[in-house]
């Protein structure tokens, strides 16, 4: 099934072209990761599919609706870049921090206080932050705080998860069990993931498929056809900024 | 003074009191968490610009400075909205803006008389009945309001653009919190006075915000400082003949360097295990 679909997504900004004629599906199931240089469009391109920006031409559907009319934004979760730098006095617990995904919907479902707790500690149970529902978000670490973002994405079991440069400034070992985990979601639960990122390490290690955008969608297939291509080799010997982590 | 609280109109005050007091409280840890806490003064000098409108026109005070400052909050958000102002300049406008008028409307209507002191330094010991009943119909429809989008005024306030991207109406969300404050600062002038209701709206969050670790918790802790300041402060008022605004806004502060010291010294101490 086809998740997200675009056509001829161009987006400008200040009359400067971000996005020029993007067309891109993705399908059930899919780990995408949506990879270019600085400044090619990657956190734009996210930004308008999750409707936070307004496409200057060009459609864009969710779940088979346009985005306009589409309003079970249950369905998608997101964790935005720089997630993790946020206010740390900022008074709120774990349980509240995922909590507020929970009852803040545009169609929330009917849920009883339990029912939404129950939701909330199988959130945080998903991502090992079950024993910290009652900590001071600011107390956790980097990649804990992430995890705790990663659950505030999943209360609402979306069936596709945005995760825009999620690990940038945690430290490897986090990293590592960080994609381990998202590998579950992927495989086990089925979710489908759309990931940002600039870390070829975690393309080449984790991700099923590839769609590489330079203001154009230069590449979008699979992961094994994207090594072959050359796109990469191109981008690099251009100067393009990667970097390559092992997980 | 047991006798003291026999009288219909300390009974009152109280009553108004805790109502306001609750109310400044919570809408206060949202505006100080969104960094718009000098919307309080803002709309203070809008809503005395109400007040001197209410004189001149002879009607309800407290009527005319809710139309106004309701009016400002609103337009303070579509300038910031339209105009791209940054921060607090459509504050600073609307909030100079609203002293002039307010001046200028005083001046003809005979001056500063002893009703307009009244607001300008609050005399809630002076609330009539009807305040009374419209100042907790008005505190109770503002913590309705904010009850009903609790969970959305957080995640907007914690991240906003999670809360966009999950589906939260944030412009909308932003103007309710405007009208909420715009209504909640005209009641606290009547306790406190236009010159000290940003006080009240921002010290007993600010006190709160020290010790809590949760914000449920701080909502508890805020509400708790609010209240005893207003109740103490007015008891205070009525026992020592001292003015009960300057007595709560002085004990909100103590609170709050009460809270700080306290935080200060679980941190030392944590810090020398």
């Amino acid at each position: 099934m086809d998740l997200i679909v675009l056509r001829d997504v161009s987006f400008r900004y200040d009359g400067t072209p971000v996005l020029v004629d993007i067309d891109l599906t993705i399908r059930e199931g899919d780990f995408l990761a949506i990879i270019g240089p600085n400044g090619s469009g990657k956190t734009t391109l996210v930004k308008v599919i999750l409707g936070l920006l307004e496409p200057s031409s060009g459609s864009v559907e969710a779940f088979g609706k346009p985005l306009g009319e589409f309003s079970d934004w249950r369905k998608i979760g997101y964790v935005p870049q720089k997630a993790t730098h946020i206010d740390p006095f900022f008074p709120a617990s774990v349980e509240e921090v995922v909590g507020m995904a929970l009852m803040s919907n545009r169609k929330p479902r009917a849920r009883s206080g339990r029912e939404g707790r129950d939701d909330i500690l199988r959130a945080l149970d998903e991502v090992g932050m079950a024993d910290h529902g009652k900590w001071a978000i600011g107390r956790l670490s980097g990649g804990q705080q992430q995890r705790v973002f990663i659950a505030r994405a999943l209360v609402t079991s979306p069936r596709i998860l945005f995760l825009d440069e999620p690990t940038t400034g945690v430290d490897a070992e986090t990293q590592a069990s960080f994609y381990d985990m998202l590998d579950r979601l992927n495989s086990k639960e089925g979710l489908t993931i759309v990931l940002v990122t600039h870390d070829i390490g975690i393309v080449n290690k984790h991700v099923t498929s590839v769609a590489c955008l330079n203001q154009r969608l230069v590449y979008h297939g699979s992961h094994e056809d994207f090594c072959r291509s050359g796109v990469f080799r191109d981008m690099v010997t251009r100067g393009d900024h990667f970097i390559s982590h092992e997980h | 003074m047991h006798a003291l609280l026999t009288y219909g109109f300390i009974q009152r005050a109280f009553l108004a009191g805790v109502f306001i007091a609750v109310a400044c409280a919570v809408l206060g840890l949202f505006l100080i968490l969104r960094k718009d806490a000098m919307i309080g003064h803002g709309l203070a000098h809008i809503a005395f610009a109400g007040v001197a409108l209410g004189l001149f026109l002879n009607i309800l005070p407290l009527a005319a400075a809710l139309a106004v400052a309701v009016a400002a909050a609103v337009a303070i958000v579509k300038l910031k909205d339209r105009a791209g102002l940054y921060g607090d300049t459509a504050i600073g406008i609307f909030s100079s803006l609203g002293l002039a008028v307010g001046i200028l409307l005083a001046s003809m209507a005979r001056g500063f008389n002893v009703e307009l002191m009244s607001y300008l330094f609050g005399d809630i010991l002076a609330i009539e009945p009807l305040e009374v009943g419209l100042a907790i119909g008005l505190a109770a429809a503002v913590l309705l309001a904010v009850r009903m989008n609790y969970a959305k005024l957080l995640f907007m306030t914690f991240d906003r653009e999670s809360a966009r991207a999950a589906g939260v109406k944030v412009g909308r969300l932003d103007m309710l919190l405007m009208v909420l404050t715009a209504v909640t600062i005209v009641l606290g002038m009547k306790v406190v006075g236009i010159l000290l209701v940003a006080a009240l709206i921002v010290i007993p969050a600010a006190a709160g915000l020290q010790v809590a670790s949760s914000f449920r918790a701080a909502v508890r802790a805020s509400t708790a400082v609010a209240v005893v300041s207003v109740g103490a402060g007015l008891g205070l008022s009525l026992a020592l003949n001292i003015p009960a605004s300057a007595a709560i806004v002085i004990l909100c502060f103590l609170a709050f360097a009460l809270f700080s010291l306290g935080k200060r010294g679980r941190g030392l101490s944590a810090r020398s295990k």
